[in-house]
């Protein structure tokens, strides 16, 4: 059961795992999620569905090493199986054509775009991507987004691959270049925040896919609230995707850092252990 | 599935019970003052999660099962949502046959040890107890009764297996795995039927496992009953979430001829009040969740928790009552319990009111937040709260609360704990939209039979009738399954 059959290492802290889950590489949509949790004690953390294979009945993760539970998810190697897996889960993003769409990547916020990208692509739209990361050795996925971009765009902080920038300057670029019709930012909560004020400068519609922090990922504990257009919503079942220019992401960023400081103290706990 | 008055009385008749009441007259029996179940001492248990009810011992079961009349007409059954046979179980714990004891409780009840611990026993069996009813005494202490027997069984190892049909292969599916599906289960399995419980969650149990604390029912109770069901060939499936891992057509392909839906009320609900969403404020669902299925409070587990020192639970129930007590376990010097009627209203058993009490709960009655603030970082530190008074009795026949103008005052919280109500799972409903549910959105069924308006799917338990209890939940799943064993057989004959 969930037994990892491939892994590849695209930086030193983000990785790809295949995990065998032919339930759900079956059922799951561009969009979805799961839940997995590795070992007894672990915790339970979502996961995009970057990409899944139902014919070999394996889906794909791809995890940054942030903290403990990620870490332990990274440790596991081929063969190794990952305790539990639930999903899919949240809503599908709702793919339909719409002439230009402007995808904006940060990070690991890469790996959930890939079906994203892939979806739009396959519904007939021109895609654009953006991929920004702090430095070169921090992008990932570049090959398999080109796969299903017209246009990709490199943005890094210090320069050292692409264009010298943020997401935001990107956007600015290729909006003042040609028409948008819609845009999807996923990323840090901060980089969407910004994301979402510049393309509401140009009236683009825009969905954010929101990464809150998660318990039971099935509507059940209300962890993963936040405030949409004034209203109350859990991420897990009514999103992750909402109209980025409607989400309070001063809120978000907050509540994100709900359990920083005793997440911190595990993660040194965890690896002052690992290194003796 | 009314016990029949005449299988009472014959029951009754039996040569050992006819015996057994002839050893003593009644007025000996009535001068016995009712037992007092030993607790952990607060101060001790306050730091530790061990079960605060510390049970019975043999002396104690025997002398308070010495008290029932065995009545011939035993009110106490009525009051009993599955009817156990109490004046049975009870006569065979006098006998010290304990063991019989417990069959007499499997024949009505897969959980006994569950509903001894957790039943609202004041409000049912007991409240309908002639010493209730006509002395005016305490009434036998029917759940602490039916621990024992249950806990006698588990931990003698003699644990009867009950027997089940010869296969008939044909196979049904459970949706969640609560107290309603595991009772569906087991009746289903004693049938010959080939159970699949399938559950969205790691674990089984519902919020047996995941809502109440391990103070008040030990994980490992629920797993020797898990166990049970396993041993009689039910098989679970964890981590699968009906609706989604796969759709009920999905099942259907695979096979599958009935469903039951016990998918629960697991959604909390919140005031939406300003400032709900601030760090430190979160849902009894979410906090009970993190320390009871997750196991937060050891440092072993990844899952973290905020051990907050000044806590309010915000409601009046069970859940408000588990959520206080467990926050008083984490470490909070000020425990509170926020709540808009008085003491008298609260839905929560008044066992735990009182354990609460014991443990250095605060009550603020009468007491409504109003709003919340917070520190520069987003974490709340202060509520505004408003005093409530009493108006005239509403809907459910308790008064009404009514605010009072200009009574507003602060108290100082680091963690705040929303309990105030639960609504119906939408995942089953939402995965089938010609499935007929009420407004609230629980699943309609028909009242005797539990089939919902899709023929071949049973719902019971929380998802039917909102928050309920354990025992409610359990009646449902043993009527369900016995109309769909009828269902089935008739469809098959055709
Ligand atoms: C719907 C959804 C999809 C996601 N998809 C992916 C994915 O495909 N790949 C991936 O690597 N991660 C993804 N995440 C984020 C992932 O769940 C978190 O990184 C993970 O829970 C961190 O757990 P941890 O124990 O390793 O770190 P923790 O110890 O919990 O956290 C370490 C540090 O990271 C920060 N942090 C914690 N959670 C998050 C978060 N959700 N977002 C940003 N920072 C956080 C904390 O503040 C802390 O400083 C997703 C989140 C959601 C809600
Ligand atoms: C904190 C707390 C304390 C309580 N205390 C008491 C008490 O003292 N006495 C008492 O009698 N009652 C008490 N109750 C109420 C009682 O626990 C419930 O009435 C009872 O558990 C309902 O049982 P159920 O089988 O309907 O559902 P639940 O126990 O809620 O179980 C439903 C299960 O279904 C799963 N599920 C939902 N949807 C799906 C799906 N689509 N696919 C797969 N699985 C799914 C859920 O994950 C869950 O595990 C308490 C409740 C709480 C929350
Ligand atoms: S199951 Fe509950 S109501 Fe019935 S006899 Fe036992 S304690 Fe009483
Ligand atoms: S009503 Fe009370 S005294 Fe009479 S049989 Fe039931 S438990 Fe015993
Ligand atoms: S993660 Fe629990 S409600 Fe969304």
């Amino acid at each position: 059961m969930n037994k990892i059959v491939d892994k590849e290492f695209f930086s030193d802290n983000v990785v790809r795992l295949d995990v065998e889950a032919p339930r759900i590489a079956k059922a799951r949509r561009a969009g979805h999620f799961v839940i997995i949790k590795v070992g007894e004690k672990g915790e339970r953390i979502p996961l995009t569905i970057a990409a899944a294979d139902p014919v070999k009945g394996t889906i794909t993760l791809v995890v940054q090493r942030v903290g403990v539970s990620s870490r332990k998810l990274a440790e596991l190697e081929v063969g190794d199986c990952i305790t539990d897996v639930v999903g899919p889960l949240g809503q599908a993003t709702h793919i339909e054509k719409e002439g230009t769409v402007l995808a904006c990547g940060g990070g690991v916020g890469v790996a959930p775009l890939l079906p994203i990208v892939e979806a739009y692509k396959k519904a007939g739209n021109k895609v654009i991507t953006i991929l920004a990361a702090r430095s070169k050795d921090l992008i990932i996925l570049e090959d398999q987004i080109r796969q299903y971009s017209d246009e990709v765009v490199i943005m890094t902080d210090d320069g050292s691959y692409g264009k010298k920038g943020l997401v935001t300057d990107g956007i600015e670029e290729v909006v003042n270049r040609e028409k948008v019709d819609m845009s999807v930012v996923i990323g840090p909560a901060i980089m969407m925040k910004f994301a979402a004020l510049t393309t509401k400068k140009y009236d683009i519609p825009t969905i954010a896919s929101l990464n809150t922090i998660m318990v039971d990922g099935t509507g059940m504990c209300g962890a993963c609230r936040i405030t949409v257009a004034g209203k109350t919503k859990f991420v897990c079942v009514d999103g992750p995707e909402f109209n980025a220019h409607e989400v309070d992401f001063d809120e978000m960023l907050l509540r994100l850092n709900g359990y920083k400081e005793v997440e911190q103290q595990a993660n040194q706990d965890f690896l002052n252990k690992t290194k003796k | 599935m009314s016990v029949s008055k005449e299988y009472l009385k014959e029951q009754r008749e039996q040569a050992w019970r006819v015996e057994l009441r002839g050893k003593k007259k009644n007025k000996e029996r009535t001068a016995i003052p009712r037992v007092k179940m030993t607790e952990a001492d607060p101060n001790e248990r306050t730091h530790s999660y061990i079960e605060v009810n510390r049970g019975l011992n043999i002396e104690e079961a025997v002398k308070e099962a010495t008290r029932c009349l065995d009545c011939p007409n035993p009110t106490c059954i009525t009051g009993c949502p599955v009817e156990i046979n109490i004046p049975k179980f009870v006569k065979r714990i006098e006998q010290r046959e304990f063991l019989e004891a417990a069959k007499v409780l499997k024949e009505s009840s897969t959980l006994p040890a569950v509903c001894g611990r957790v039943c609202p026993q004041e409000k049912q069996c007991e409240a309908q107890c002639f010493y209730t009813q006509k002395l005016n005494q305490d009434p036998i202490a029917i759940g602490h009764l039916e621990r024992f027997a249950a806990d006698y069984e588990r931990e003698s190892g003699h644990f009867s297996v009950p027997e089940t049909a010869p296969s008939n292969n044909i196979k049904v599916a459970c949706i969640g795995a609560g107290p309603a599906s595991l009772t569906f289960a087991g009746e289903m399995a004693k049938l010959g039927y080939d159970v699949t419980v399938f559950e969205a969650l790691h674990e089984i149990g519902g919020v047996l496992k995941y809502g109440i604390p391990e103070f008040r029912l030990p994980n490992h109770i629920v797993d020797v009953e898990i166990e049970n069901l396993r041993k009689i060939g039910v098989k679970f499936v964890t981590n699968f979430i009906v609706g989604r891992t796969a759709s009920i057509d999905d099942l259907r392909e695979e096979g599958f001829q009935g469903f039951f839906t016990g998918s629960g009320a697991g959604l909390p609900r919140f005031m939406g009040i300003p400032g709900e969403n601030y760090i430190g404020i979160l849902s009894s669902n979410e906090y009970l969740t993190r320390v009871n299925l997750m196991d937060a409070a050891n440092p072993e587990t990844d899952t973290p928790i905020i051990s907050g020192k000044r806590v309010a639970v915000i409601g009046g129930g069970n859940t408000a009552m588990d959520s206080v007590r467990t926050a008083r376990r984490l470490g909070a010097d000020r425990a509170m319990i926020i709540y808009r009627r008085s003491i008298e209203e609260m839905p929560a058993r008044k066992e735990e009111v009182k354990h609460a009490q014991e443990e250095g709960v605060e009550f603020l009655n009468l007491c409504n937040p109003v709003e919340y603030f917070a520190d520069e970082k987003g974490r709340v530190k202060q509520m505004k709260v408003q005093k409530m008074e009493l108006g005239e009795p509403d809907a459910s026949g308790r008064r009404r609360p009514i605010p009072l103008e200009g009574s507003e005052y602060l108290i100082d919280v680091d963690t705040v704990v929303v309990s105030v109500g639960v609504s119906p799972n939408p995942l089953i409903p939402d995965s089938l939209p010609e499935l007929e549910v009420t407004r609230w959105g629980t699943i309609v069924v028909n009242e005797d039979t539990f089939q919902s308006s899709i023929p071949d799917l049973f719902a019971g338990g929380d998802i039917v009738r909102g928050g309920a209890t354990v025992i409610l939940a359990m009646g449902d799943g043993r009527r369900a399954a016995a109309s769909m064993h009828e269902y089935i057989s008739n469809k098959t004959k055709n």
